[in-house]
């Protein structure tokens, strides 16, 4: 029979990433209703020193493969240890976050193990036993409630910023699982030709606590400076709209919306951005949205917490000066 | 070069949701479009196939009325198509679509399989890597950049904090990302021409799949609308002192910062 919640833990330069924290958290959750054991999967290469900090944050097992051939993401790989393992020890729940990795490694894992997926998950309850998971259908203007009734094991994509972390709880230790890693070079077809990294000390747009983000009235790609300014004061990423992208001010790596990243910071700040339909689509789920814009009948104002009818070019600045001042002082 | 595209219709990207008595999503007097990122798939295979040589199908699952994004496609130039429609395809879920596309491609000799990275209507970015999985194809997700050459296939996709590039052996799946290029709109004589291009119409049973193979693995068991947020305060006063009190308002109201 299946048992076992799972959550497959993402890393990055030596680092456990807040996400897999957040599904840790979502994993006890469920394991505290059902009685089950929870494991983290920990993937790579050169990573034994991250197994600490899993059970710190809540795991039970965790199941480490550490080897070469891991070293970096590939979905022939990682499918493949991720599936073999599932098919062996019959889990009945696994958690991926919902970020790049975890979305590509997903689909096909629940594929190959014949199950359903829920991708995107919000939110999740457990009703008579029975695990529901909420989802944002037609860009978050609608929600569904979701199960996998018979299919094991229930497999669902978790976004980022929506569970909090549990409290790392010193002394707590998981049990260590080495999975021994049976991977041919012909299992693989992906060769990574080339990783580009953006230099950036900020944080990736995705997961980000706060974001600050431009649209056309910007109007021009030097301006940016002035939200990278605030961004740098409150520790946050920068993002745009998709007019400011067309224009060409940045790259549409950073474009938030329907068409862009879909992000739940806990505080968006929309400079000179409209509001349009398909923007709102990628960012209403932020707890507080903040809008700086000079038209008072702009859309941004129906979704924002806090706005302020202006030129942008006066009222960011300032902002960042106060910001700077009132968190020197805390 | 033989390439398939995967076409979703799916919701106006304005369409206001509502739910009817039923508490299903309505479908009334909503205009349908291309999945958005299916746009940049066509395209893109629109192009490797004016530089390459060779035939762009499209393949399409759903209700009769995705016939319009069909012929919308062979408009912008696609060759011909392939359509599933049957009632029994009510509630499937992207297992069941996946294996009906699967079915379809089994049946179709490729050597590229391009979709959009995911659809903007259930956003779930499923069903183009399970049938990758089923056809055992090797795949590049959410690409942006992509090159074919003899056999292979190198494209770039987004990574959190940058780009990877990575190379697969035809035949593969690439999923298709805003980026990578600027759909082309139908002319006057596409639209013309496609009224001659081949659809070809097919029912899950002439497809050789009973209903009980794509029986849901999940299900959706109620939706709901988000509930409309309290109006939000408009900061009074000039540039500085509303900056000076929305630092404050985020600092000691919110508590975000
Ligand atoms: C299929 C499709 C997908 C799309 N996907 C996305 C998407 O993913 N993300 C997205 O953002 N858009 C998307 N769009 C585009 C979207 O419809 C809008 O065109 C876009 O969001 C507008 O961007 P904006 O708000 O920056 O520009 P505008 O709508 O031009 O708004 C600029 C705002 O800046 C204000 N302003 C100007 N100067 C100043 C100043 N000095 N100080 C303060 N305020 C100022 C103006 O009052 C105005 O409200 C999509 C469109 C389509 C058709």
């Amino acid at each position: 029979m299946a048992k076992g919640i799972w959550i497959f833990a993402e890393h990055r330069e030596g680092k456990i990433k807040k996400l897999t924290y957040e599904l840790l958290s979502a994993g006890r959750k469920i394991a505290e209703k059902t009685g089950e054991e929870v494991s983290a999967l920990l993937f790579g290469k050169g990573i034994s020193g991250l197994v600490d900090s899993l059970g710190k944050y809540g795991a039970d097992k965790v199941y480490l493969a550490d080897n070469e051939k891991l070293a970096k993401y590939t979905t022939d790989f990682y499918g493949k240890m991720l599936s073999e393992l599932a098919k062996k020890n019959q889990p009945s729940v696994i958690l991926l976050g919902c970020t790049v990795l975890g979305r590509d490694l997903a689909a096909r894992v629940a594929q190959k193990l014949n199950t359903g997926l829920i991708s995107d998950s919000i939110g999740l309850e457990l009703n008579n036993g029975q695990l529901t998971f909420v989802r944002p259908i037609y860009a978050g203007k609608a929600f569904a409630k979701v199960v996998c009734p018979e299919a094991r094991p229930i497999m669902a994509t978790i976004r980022p910023n929506v569970f909090v972390p549990g409290q790392p709880q010193a002394g707590r230790r998981a049990e260590v699982v080495t999975v021994p890693v049976n991977l041919e070079k012909s299992d693989l077809r992906q060769i990574i030709k080339d990783v580009i990294m953006r230099s950036s000390t900020r944080p990736e747009l995705t997961e980000a606590k706060i974001i600050v983000s431009g649209g056309r009235g910007m109007k021009g790609p030097e301006n940016f400076k002035i939200l990278e300014e605030l961004a740098d004061v409150l520790g946050a990423a920068v993002g745009a709209s998709r007019a400011a992208v067309d224009s060409g001010w940045i790259d549409h790596s950073f474009q938030v919306g329907q068409t862009g990243k879909t992000v739940a910071p806990t505080l968006y700040i929309a400079c000179g951005i409209s509001g349009s339909t398909m923007h709102l689509a990628g960012m209403s789920s932020s707890k507080y949205i903040v809008a700086i814009n000079n038209d008072p009948d702009a859309n941004i104002f129906k979704v924002a917490d806090y706005g302020i009818v202006g030129d942008l070019f006066e009222v960011v600045p300032v902002l960042t000066e106060e910001c700077k001042k009132l968190l020197a002082t805390q | 070069m033989k390439i398939a595209v995967l076409l979703k219709q799916t919701f106006d990207t304005e369409a206001i949701i509502s739910l009817d008595s039923n508490g299903q999503i309505n479908r009334q007097g909503i205009n349908l479009i291309i999945n958005p990122y299916d746009e940049f798939a066509i395209e893109e295979a629109l192009r490797i196939k004016e530089k390459h040589g060779g035939e762009v199908t499209i393949i399409s699952v759903g209700p009769p009325e995705i016939q319009d994004a069909v012929f919308q496609a062979l408009a912008m130039g696609a060759d011909k198509a392939v359509m599933v429609t049957d009632d029994a395809l009510a509630g499937t879920d992207e297992y069941g679509i996946a294996l009906v596309i699967s079915k379809v491609l089994g049946n179709q000799e490729f050597d590229l399989l391009l979709s959009g990275w995911r659809a903007i209507d259930d956003g779930s970015a499923q069903v183009a890597l399970r049938v990758a999985e089923i056809l055992g194809l090797p795949h590049v997700n959410v690409v942006t950049r992509l090159e074919i050459e003899e056999g292979k296939a190198t494209a770039t996709r987004e990574i959190e904090g940058g780009y990877e590039v990575i190379e697969v052996p035809l035949p593969a799946l690439i999923t298709a990302q805003k980026g990578l290029n600027e759909p082309r709109y139908p002319t006057m004589k596409g639209i013309m021409q496609a009224r001659k291009k081949p659809i070809k119409k097919l029912s899950l049973d002439e497809l050789g799949l009973d209903t009980a193979k794509i029986h849901p693995k999940v299900k959706t068991t109620s939706y709901f609308l988000p509930t409309p947020k309290p109006e939000g305060k408009i900061i009074p006063g000039g540039p500085a002192e509303a900056a000076r009190e929305l630092c404050r308002l985020m600092r000691e109201e919110a508590k975000v910062i």
